[in-house]
């Protein structure tokens, strides 16, 4: 038994200390990273006629994101993420669609007031176990829905907010029919925002927030206000939020009701687990695989698409419990072993 | 003497059970004192009171004489209130040295610092790496703390509560599942802690208690019942009576 138990020891490194799972903490680029990025801008020019569905995947992977402060990192199941991503979305298409055109001064605008939302928000939800945070979230998401649509005289309602018309950004790029400027656009705040997010996951905050969730009774046993820590971390992910919506609107020049919908809030959640939860490019992965596959099986099979992207999710997190990044990560350390 | 931490009528109950009861202690400033008595004592229910981890359902909490009853956990381990878990309580999937480092930038008020990565914290990093040192943790700093060995653990559980730089040091049974040379070393080595420390341990194993205590508390079912220097408990009748032949008999100078 004692051998058994000696075998599976890591083996130890002498020379500088080995990468760590899931870590960054010394925030330098690793190559996969690197592959990653330059991956999508290589899309730009491989796929010109796919900037549309780019961009929509590249926002929806901020989203994801977003959400996976909230809960890969802090621990806090959500239902209701979307209601978050649908302030920002009405901030600025309403900004929009009032005379205010500017595009970036309109994205800080519904960061901040997503932000906002869920600062208020964090005090309702950070209390109380994963069932109440659930039920919490839900009820917040379905109450702006509903505040969505009864305001259609100002929202549009559920035929959607239309009239969103921006002005270039920076006064150069105008956005255009065929998506570039929107995918470019939607690259630059992407890469932008996932660099801040980076930076705060590997920071003493961000790792205090796995500490969070791993053992709240220890953080605090620590030192650590955990309750403050958690509202931060929900506010931080509802202003990321915000901002893939704004994103949105301003790429579709449209804002649908459906960016409230408890089906969006349902949707993030299953691509972040599908990506893998708490690994940073988890949502980012989610969302690609998830939305490339809807988009191929709606074309293969208009009918039951619905029923394959379903197959397709639980098989993936059947054999990948901890989602496509965590399944990865599991097979690259098995090789690692083996070639050993 | 003065009594860092006071407890009066302290008492806490699970619908008509009482798990504490009217338990009224005071730590006097720099003691080195046990605390033991029976499983289901109530011992750990006490530890859980002192630092917040649980609310007590009657009595108050004094720290230097300020009542911090309802104050919160971390607020109390700002005040210099540090513990260990009777039952690892780990951030399993932090290394060992990002864990140490944790309770260090709490301690130093930069636990909340978002933008700069926790590796570039130096002070923080050197610090903690003295601390896994002393504590022969120095080997596995980088190894993910849910791959410690059980002992090791127990360690690593010490290390964070050291890392606050407590003035008043509370071990939830911190020697068990640690070879028994090993935790005659570890507790040595929290003995002989500076007397700015005051040290409670809770411990089974009454070779240490009688090793290193210099003050026993008996707690039995839920209630104090006795306490005084380990001589004195040792030759206690009441005491000897719950401890059947456990107590050394070398202790007891009327035995
Ligand atoms: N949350 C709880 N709800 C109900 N009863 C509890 C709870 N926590 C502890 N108890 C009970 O309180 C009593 C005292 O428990 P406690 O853990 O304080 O004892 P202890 O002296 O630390 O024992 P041990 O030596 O086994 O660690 C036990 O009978 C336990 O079952
Ligand atoms: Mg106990």
């Amino acid at each position: 038994m004692a051998g058994s138990a000696e075998r599976r020891e890591p083996p130890r490194r002498a020379a500088a200390p080995a990468p760590r799972r899931g870590s960054l903490s010394d925030g330098r680029w690793r190559p996969l990273e690197v592959a990653f990025w330059a991956g999508t801008l290589a899309a730009y020019f491989a796929f010109p006629a796919w900037h549309v569905l780019g961009s929509q995947i590249l926002i929806t992977g901020l989203f994801a994101v977003s959400l996976d402060i909230v809960l890969g990192y802090a621990g806090i199941v959500s239902l209701g993420h979307a209601a978050f991503f649908g302030v920002g979305a009405y901030v600025a298409g309403l900004l929009a669609a009032n005379g205010w055109h500017e595009p970036l001064s309109a994205l800080g605008a519904a960061a901040l007031a997503a932000a906002v939302a869920g600062y208020l928000a964090s005090f309702l939800v950070v209390r109380g176990t994963d069932l109440t945070r659930l039920t919490v979230t839900l009820g917040i998401g379905l109450m702006l829905w509903e505040a969505a649509n009864r305001a259609s005289s100002i929202t549009g309602g559920v035929d959607g907010l239309s009239g969103v018309t921006l002005a270039p950004i920076l006064g150069r790029w105008t956005f255009d029919l065929r998506g570039d400027v929107a995918y470019a656009y939607a690259l630059v705040v992407v890469f932008a925002v996932f660099t801040g997010v980076r930076r705060i996951v590997s920071s003493p905050f961000g790792r205090s927030l796995v500490g969070i969730r791993e053992s709240s009774t220890r953080m605090a046993a620590i030192g650590a206000p955990v309750e403050r820590r958690l509202r931060a971390a929900f506010t931080l992910g509802a202003a990321i939020a915000g901002i893939a919506g704004a994103l949105i609107a301003q790429t579709t020049q449209f804002v649908g009701i459906d960016a409230l919908s408890f089906e969006r809030s349902a949707e993030v959640l299953v691509m972040l687990v599908l990506g893998g939860a708490g690994r940073l490019y988890g949502g980012l992965v989610g969302a690609l695989v998830f939305m490339v596959a809807q988009n191929g099986l709606a074309g293969i099979d208009p009918v039951y698409w619905q029923f394959w992207l379903g197959c397709l999710l639980v098989v993936v997190v059947l054999f990948f419990r901890e989602g496509i990044l965590g399944g990865a990560a599991n097979l690259a350390a098995r090789a690692r072993g083996r070639r050993r | 003497m003065s009594a860092v931490l006071r407890t009066a009528g302290l008492s806490k109950r699970w619908g008509a059970f009482y798990a504490n009861r009217d338990v009224s202690v005071a730590f006097e400033q720099g003691a080195r004192h046990a605390l033991i008595g029976p499983n289901g004592a109530g011992k750990t229910t006490f530890i859980d009171l002192l630092t917040g981890t649980v609310a007590p359902s009657a009595g108050r909490v004094y720290l230097d004489g300020d009542d911090i009853t309802t104050l919160a956990p971390h607020r109390r381990v700002k005040r210099g209130i540090a513990r260990t878990f009777q039952a690892s309580t780990l951030f399993p999937s932090l290394t060992v040295l990002e864990s140490v480092m944790l309770a260090v930038c709490e301690r130093e008020g930069r636990g909340g610092a978002g933008w700069r990565a926790l590796a570039s914290e130096t002070a923080a990093s050197s610090e903690a790496l003295a601390i896994l040192d002393a504590l022969h943790l120095g080997a596995e700093s980088d190894s993910t703390t849910r791959t410690l060995a059980y002992g090791k653990q127990r360690l690593l559980e010490i290390a964070l509560a050291l890392a606050t730089r407590p003035r008043m040091l509370l071990l939830d049974e911190p020697a068990a599942g640690i070879p028994a040379k090993e935790s005659v070393e570890v507790l040595g080595a929290i003995a002989r802690l500076p007397r700015e420390v005051t040290v409670v341990f809770i411990e089974h194993d009454m070779d240490l208690v009688f090793r290193f205590a210099e003050r026993i508390t008996v707690l039995v079912a839920g209630s104090v019942l006795a306490e005084g220097a380990p001589d004195e408990i040792a030759a206690d009748p009441r005491v000897r009576e719950v401890y059947l032949g456990e107590i050394p008999q070398g202790e007891a100078p009327l035995a």
